[in-house]
């Protein structure tokens, strides 16, 4: 039997919109995985500590507030020092197309922007561990 | 796809719908008359006859200076007042220098770290004739002390200032997630204003008890209502047990609730509110005057409603839900721009969301007549629901202690999160249509987009420099101190009003930030228990 994924649901920075985090976190656990969300104002730093004592395989960091990019190109660096490389992070929220494409040049494996099917995201996720 | 006969007919919020209603809907109904007790169908006998409500766009981004150009484009464009939207640091109490404003500052709003932002923000603005609104929370009291003191350099008295303080921490805690401090203290810090206001600024609400959030968050129509007025009542009994009378506080407390997709479900919550609230007011607390009956509310259109996908149905979406606000006589308005799911409104998208309510106030004639829908046999029937399943939700919470020990067990926040997770399963299934989402797909044009770039944040960090610098520490230091000893209080004696202590803090040019530091150490940081 393989062992369910396990991921980290995150709301670095301000932001405190939850609503989206909170439903992707609840169908992740109804689609079989691990899921562990943190709650909200996380920096870069608590986020890649949980991850790493949560020993996850997934990073879901959900940004509203346009702080994108300041504080994913922080995690995914932090991600390198830890020699957390084969952590996967998908980050959803308001995230308009020329700031995905730079996020995914540095090592975000999928941006999901407003409206995307919570089966989209199970299906990634399930393709991007597998 | 489903067939017919199988298929549920339901308010957006799941309230099952008749395939026909008739005058045994409403048999034995006293529905009331306008501008009388209980108000069901308006506060006013001659509503938007007399006077149409507030055009008032929420509006604010990257700096003070550019928030105060977007706010005279938009009173030249027609709007009638004003509505600021503040940035994540100085909701939460964070100058614009803090390590936590990284990346933060003006993305979601107007960054304002002393008086002199405040000063900048209203640059020309005669806060003596143009009424504001400013969305702030935890640090309402600080920012509504800045917002004091232009209007006195402006030689504006403080018994003619007029607009609203948003300032409604409980559904900071339920849904919107952008408390400071804990419950209690936070709760002190609100009575402070409303007992402030009561004494100084009799034409300024200085409260906004609000639902959009709450409805923003994925609960339902009848959960928005009443955790909002229950919120209400929160207010009421902490001013009451301040020592004021119902009657000196209760006329200056407004409302702001959301207007959502379902149409005739949006317009029965308005009047079922005004009717709920006014029989609490008379009832449950015994007021007497009927401006403390009197429900008054802003509207703002669902944010959470509209698509990334083919922005411009957008368009639509706001009009239906904006004409939805105005059948249910709302007080004040804000209609969302096209691009609400990418960014702050660029200005074409803004000025056709203020020609929305240009074009309903004008053009559509629904304005001539109070409560026009008055009688229907579906909206009176939805209506009288909605007042009974708000009731019921609002005597569970009060058999709970109240909203703060609801709260506390998180009660509302799971009920929210279970509606969301409930309303996101039925798009998922496709059994909830969205135009553009989930059904009828097409090819996008890319839209143009309001940028908001680093810039703001190095700008405001220069200022803040500067600032710092040339002010008189002394007396902000003092100012600090004094604050923090009113705040902590003595014993057990009646807490003082700390908004004398906050006015004399910012006008010494005491931060934002280091005012709040003050408060945080006295009252402590809130933690939210995580529940999915």
């Amino acid at each position: 039997m393989s062992r369910p994924i396990r991921v980290l649901v995150a709301k670095p920075g301000l932001d405190g919109h939850d609503r989206g985090a909170k439903v992707i976190a609840r169908a992740l656990r109804d689609a079989g995985m691990e899921v562990i969300y943190t709650g909200l104002r996380q920096t870069p730093e608590m986020i890649v500590n949980a991850a790493l004592q949560e020993d996850v395989q997934v990073i879901g960091l959900s940004i509203l507030s346009g702080a994108h990019n300041a504080i994913v190109p922080r995690v995914m660096e932090l991600l390198r020092e830890k020699d957390m490389g084969d952590v996967k992070v998908i980050v959803g929220g308001i995230v308009p197309d020329e700031d995905a494409a730079e996020l995914k040049r540095q090592g975000v494996a999928a941006v999901f922007q407003p409206g995307a099917s919570l089966e989209a995201i199970v299906t990634f996720i399930r393709g991007a561990v597998g | 796809m489903m067939k017919v006969a199988e298929r549920q007919f339901t308010t957006i919020s799941g309230v099952p719908i008749e395939p026909l209603y008739g005058p045994e809907d409403v048999r034995g109904l006293d529905i009331g008359e306008p501008g009388e007790f209980p108000y069901t169908r308006g506060i006013h006998r001659d509503m938007y006859r007399g006077k149409l409500w507030t055009m008032r766009q929420f509006s604010g981004f990257a700096t003070p200076e550019e928030t105060n150009s977007r706010y005279h484009y938009l009173l030249a464009q027609g709007q009638t007042g004003l509505s600021v939207a503040f940035d994540l640091p100085t909701l939460m109490g964070y100058d614009a220098d803090h390590a936590l404003s990284e990346g933060e500052v003006g993305k979601c709003g107007a960054p304002v770290s002393s008086l002199e932002d405040m000063e900048i923000l209203f640059r020309g603005i005669p806060l003596g004739e143009v009424t504001v609104s400013m969305t702030i929370n935890s640090p309402a009291c600080v920012l509504w002390a800045m917002y004091l003191a232009v209007a006195e350099q402006q030689g504006v008295d403080w018994a003619r200032v007029s607009g609203t303080l948003q300032n409604d921490i409980l559904k900071e805690y339920i849904a919107q997630k952008e408390f400071i401090f804990p419950p209690r203290p936070s709760m002190r810090l609100v009575t402070d204003t409303i007992e402030f206001g009561a004494r100084h600024t009799p034409k300024f609400n200085p409260i906004s008890i609000s639902g959009y959030h709450i409805r923003e968050a994925g609960s339902t129509a009848v959960q928005e209502l009443a955790f909002t007025l229950r919120d209400g009542m929160e207010y009421v009994d902490w001013a009451i047990e301040r020592g004021l009378d119902i009657d000196e506080f209760a006329p200056r407390l407004s409302f702001f609730f959301n207007a959502h997709s379902d149409f005739f479900e949006e317009i029965a919550k308005y009047r079922a509110a005004r009717k709920i609230w006014a029989e609490a007011m008379r009832d449950r607390y015994g007021a007497k005057s009927e401006r403390s009956m009197k429900l008054r509310f802003h509207a703002q259109t669902a944010g959470c409603s509209l698509t990334w996908q083919q922005p411009y149905n957008n368009v639509v979406r706001t009009a239906i839900q904006a004409l939805a606000a105005v059948l249910g006589g709302a007080q004040s308005l804000h209609t969302n721009s096209l691009d609400e799911a990418y960014a702050l409104p660029g200005e074409h998208a803004v000025t056709i969301a203020l020609r929305t309510q240009q074009v309903l106030a004008y053009e559509s004639g629904v304005t001539n007549t109070p409560d026009p829908l008055g009688g229907s046999y579906f909206l009176e029937k939805l209506t009288l629901e909605t007042e009974q399943a708000a009731n019921a939700y609002i005597r569970r919470i009060d058999a709970m202690g109240g909203m703060i020990p609801a709260i506390e067990s998180g009660y509302p926040q799971s009920e929210i999160a279970a509606a969301s997770y409930r309303y996101q399963c039925e798009v998922e299934s496709g059994e909830r249509t969205i135009v553009g989402v989930n059904r009828f797909q097409s090819e996008d044009q890319p839209i143009e987009l309001l940028q908001i770039g680093e810039s703001a944040g190095r700008h405001q960090k220069e200022k803040l420099a500067r600032l710092r610098q040339r002010r008189d520490n002394s007396r902000v230091r003092k100012s600090l101190d004094a604050l923090q000893r009113a705040a902590e209080g003595a014993g057990n004696a009646k807490p003082e009003n700390t908004m004398p202590y906050i006015l004399e803090a910012v006008k010494a040019y005491a931060t934002l930030g280091e005012i709040c530091d003050a408060f945080r150490t006295v009252f402590g940081a809130y933690t939210e228990t995580s529940r999915l």
